[in-house]
C-alpha cells in the first residue's frame, strides 16, 4: 500500500518534470528555428534565383547594390555616371527584348541558340545591362557576370522599399513597416491608456459593487474574441466611418488600424491597471479621506501613485498586445509599405506582413528568410517589453 | 462640543448601536472602552463621517459638533473632516516623505505657499514631539522610521490640518511601552488645544489619560461618566467587572 503510493507520486514528479521540460525546450526550439531562418538573410543576395545579371566585358562597373539595380531598371539612373561607370546611356536587355536585336530564325527552332545570341548581343552592346535565366548563360561566356551586393544591415533596417518580389532586384527595406508598426501602436495607446485607465479608475473607486461585478466580466471577455471578428468589425463598421468622419478617398489607414487595437487592448489594461487600483490598501486611503481630502483627491494622490507601477505594466502589456497583433490590423489598415507621415494613411505592420506573404513566400528564398528575420525582429519586441513588464513590476517593493 | 442624541447604527440588518445618546465637552479627553465588537469603533467613526463609506449601512437620531448636525444634508464631509481629525489603529503613513505625508493636508486642501506648509509641518511635527527625531531626515520615506515615529507622524499628519477634534482609535495597540507613554504624554499637551475622542483596551491608559470614560457593551452604552468613578466606584456590574478585568 504505502509502496504503492509512493510509486505513484514518483510517477506523477516524473510527469510534471517532464512536461515543464519539453515545454521549455520546445520554446527554446522554436526560437532557435527562427533566428536559423532569419539570419541566413543576411549574406544572400536580392536577385531572383536562377537569373543573371550580364554586363560588356569592356564595362568598368563590376558589382551593384540592389537598389541601384532596381533604379537602374526602373529607368531611374538612365547613365552609367551615375554608378561609377563610363559617361554613357544604360541599355536595358530583358529576355523578350530579344527579337528586337535577332530574328527568330536565328533563335533556332527549338529556341536552342538562344544563350549564343545573348551572348552576341550583350558583346554588340558594350552599354547594355542584360536580365535572363542563368540557364541561358553559354559555357564560354566571355562577357561580364555582374556581382550584386550583399544586403547589409543598414539596407534592411534602414531601406525604405519593401518589394520582396520586384525584378530583377527585389527590395527588403523594412523602415516602412517598422514605421508603420509603430505608429499603429502608438496611435493605439493614445487612445486605449487615457480610456483604459479611466474604465479602471471608475470600476476600481467610483461603481459599486453589483454594477462592477457585472461590467467587469463583461470587459474581460472583450480579451477572449477572437481578432478576426475585430477586424471584420473594422472592415465593415470602422472603415466606413473613418473614411466618412476624415472625408478620405479610402477608410482603410492607420488610425483604424489603431481604434481596433485600441479596443483590443483596452481589456489588458482595464483589468491589470483595476487590479493594482485594488490593491491600494483601505487604510492608505481612509487615511486621505479622513485629512478631508476629496475622493477624487485621493484617487490621484494615493490610488493613483501607490498602483503606479502596476498601471505601467499594464500600459506595456497593451502596447505588447498592439505591436503583436496581425489579424485585425491586416484587415484595416490598408497594407501599403510605405512609410506614413499621418495616421490617415494606408501603412502595414510587420505582423500583418508576414501573415500576407509568408504563404506566397517560396521556402528557403531570400523572400521567406527576410520573412523570418522579421519574424526575429518582432520577438525581440515582444521580449523587451515583457522584460521592462517584470522590471517594472519589480521596482516596486 | 459633540452631542449625540438617540443614534442607531446598523450594518445592513445588523444592529451595531442601540440608542446612544452622550456628550463631550470640549477639551477633554474621552476614552471609549469595552470589548471586543461592542462597537467602539463604528461609534467613533460616527464623528467624521467615516461610516459613510461602507455601503448599506444606515444611521437614525443625530450627531452634532458645535451645536451643528453632521448628516445633515448641506455638511460639506471633507470639510467636515478637516475639523475632525483621525489617528487609526496601525500606522498608516503615505508611501511619500516624512515633510509630504504631513503635508498631505494642506496641500489637498489648496495651500501652495511653500513657506508656509514648512513652517506648519514643523510645528506639527513638534506638537507631535517628533520635531527632533526627524527634523535631518525630513526628505526620507515615512517608512524609514519606526513603528512608534510612525505613529507619531501620524498624528502630526492630522494636527497639521489643524482640527478641533481628534479621534484615536488604539493609536497605540500596535506600539511598544516606551512609544505608548509617549503618545500618552503627547495626548496630555494636545488636550489643551484639542477635544480627543480615544478608543482603548487598555484599562491602564484609559484611567490614566481620560477625564470621562465610556463604558460599551453589544452596541449599547452601559456607563458613562468621570474616569475616577467608573474605575472606582462604578454605577453598574458589569462595568465593574469588566474594567477590574474580571469580565468573562
Ligand atoms: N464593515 C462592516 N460590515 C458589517 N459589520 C461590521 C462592519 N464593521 C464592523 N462590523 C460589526 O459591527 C460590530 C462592531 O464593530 P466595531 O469595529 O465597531 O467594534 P469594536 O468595538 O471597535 O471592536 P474592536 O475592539 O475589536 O476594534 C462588530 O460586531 C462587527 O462585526
Ligand atoms: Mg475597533
Amino acid at each position: 500500500m504505502k509502496k504503492l503510493r509512493k510509486l505513484y507520486e514518483r510517477l506523477t514528479e516524473g510527469t510534471l518534470f517532464l512536461c515543464g521540460n519539453i515545454t521549455g525546450i520546445a520554446i527554446l526550439l522554436i526560437v532557435l528555428f527562427l533566428f536559423r531562418e532569419g539570419i541566413g538573410f543576411f549574406g544572400r543576395n536580392s536577385v531572383e534565383e536562377g537569373y543573371v545579371l550580364a554586363l560588356n566585358r569592356k564595362n568598368p562597373v563590376n558589382k551593384l547594390s540592389s537598389r541601384e539595380i532596381k533604379d537602374i531598371f526602373d529607368a531611374e539612373i538612365t547613365n552609367w555616371e551615375e554608378v561609377d561607370g563610363l559617361d554613357r546611356e544604360i541599355v536595358l536587355f530583358r529576355l523578350n527584348d530579344i527579337t528586337n536585336y535577332v530574328t527568330e530564325e536565328e533563335l533556332g527552332e527549338e529556341f536552342e541558340h538562344i544563350p549564343e545570341c545573348i551572348a552576341k548581343i550583350i558583346h554588340d552592346h558594350p552599354d547594355m545591362i542584360a536580365f535572363f535565366p542563368k540557364a541561358y548563360l553559354t559555357e564560354n561566356f566571355s562577357e561580364k557576370v555582374l556581382q550584386v551586393e550583399r544586403i547589409g544591415l543598414l539596407e534592411f533596417f534602414g531601406g525604405d522599399e519593401w518589394m520582396p518580389t520586384a525584378t530583377p532586384s527585389a527590395q527588403f527595406g523594412i523602415l516602412s513597416l517598422i514605421m508603420g508598426t509603430l505608429w499603429v501602436s502608438f496611435g493605439a495607446i493614445l487612445i486605449a491608456l487615457p480610456l483604459g485607465i479611466g474604465v479602471a479608475i471608475y470600476l476600481a473607486e467610483v461603481a459599486n459593487k453589483r454594477f462592477r461585478n457585472f461590467l467587469k466580466p463583461v470587459i474581460e471577455l472583450l480579451a477572449g474574441i477572437p481578432s478576426v471578428v475585430y477586424g471584420f468589425f473594422g472592415l465593415v463598421v470602422l472603415v466606413p466611418f473613418v473614411q466618412k468622419t476624415f472625408n478620405l478617398p479610402i477608410g482603410e489607414t492607420g488610425l483604424s488600424g489603431s481604434i481596433i487595437l485600441a479596443i483590443m487592448a483596452l481589456p489588458t489594461i482595464i483589468t491589470i491597471a483595476e487590479d493594482a487600483m485594488r490593491t491600494t490598501p483601505l487604510a492608505m486611503k481612509e487615511a486621505s479621506l479622513a485629512l478631508g481630502a476629496t475622493r477624487w483627491q485621493t484617487v490621484y494622490k494615493v490610488v493613483l501613485p501607490y498602483s503606479s507601477s502596476g498601471i505601467m505594466a499594464a500600459a506595456i502589456l497593451g502596447i505588447g498586445r498592439a505591436i503583436g497583433e496581425t489579424m485585425a490590423v491586416l484587415m484595416v489598415t490598408g497594407n501599403a509599405a510605405i512609410i506614413p507621415h499621418s495616421l490617415l494613411e494606408p501603412l502595414r505592420t510587420i505582423p500583418a506582413t508576414i501573415a500576407a506573404e509568408l504563404g506566397e513566400a517560396p521556402k528557403h528564398s531570400t523572400h521567406y528568410q527576410a520573412l523570418f528575420l522579421l519574424g526575429v525582429i518582432l520577438f525581440i519586441i515582444t521580449l523587451i517589453i515583457n522584460i521592462s513588464v517584470e522590471f517594472v513590476k519589480r521596482k516596486r517593493v | 462640543m459633540i452631542n449625540v442624541e438617540n443614534i442607531n447604527f446598523y450594518y445592513g440588518k445588523f444592529h451595531a448601536l442601540q440608542n446612544i445618546s452622550m456628550g463631550m465637552e470640549a477639551n477633554t479627553i474621552t476614552a471609549l472602552i469595552g470589548p471586543s465588537g461592542c462597537g467602539k469603533s463604528t461609534f467613533l467613526r460616527l464623528f467624521n463621517r467615516m461610516n459613510d463609506l461602507i455601503p448599506d449601512t444606515t444611521l437614525t437620531g443625530t450627531v452634532s459638533i458645535g451645536g451643528v448636525d453632521i448628516y445633515q444634508k448641506n455638511v460639506l464631509v471633507d470639510d467636515l473632516r478637516k475639523r475632525v481629525g483621525m489617528v487609526f489603529q496601525k500606522p498608516n503613513p503615505f508611501p511619500k516623505s516624512i515633510f509630504e505625508n504631513v503635508a498631505y493636508g494642506m496641500r489637498v486642501n489648496g495651500m501652495n505657499n511653500k513657506k508656509i506648509i514648512a513652517e506648519k509641518v514643523e510645528q506639527a511635527l513638534k506638537h507631535a514631539a517628533l520635531w527632533d527625531e526627524v527634523k535631518d531626515k525630513l526628505k526620507k520615506s515615512a517608512f524609514a522610521i519606526s513603528g512608534g515615529q510612525q505613529q507619531r507622524l501620524c498624528i502630526a499628519r492630522a494636527l497639521a490640518v489643524e482640527p478641533d477634534i481628534l479621534l484615536m482609535d488604539e493609536p497605540a495597540s500596535a506600539l511598544d511601552p516606551i512609544s505608548t507613554s509617549k503618545i500618552e504624554e503627547l495626548m496630555f499637551q494636545l488636550k489643551e488645544d484639542y477635544t480627543i475622542v480615544i478608543v482603548t483596551h487598555n484599562m491602564q491608559q484609559a484611567a490614566r489619560v481620560s477625564d470621562h470614560t465610556a463604558y460599551f457593551y453589544m452596541g449599547e452604552l452601559i456607563e458613562y461618566g468621570e474616569t475616577k468613578k467608573i474605575f472606582t466606584n462604578p454605577d453598574k456590574k458589569s462595568t465593574q467587572n469588566y474594567v477590574t478585568g474580571r469580565f468573562g
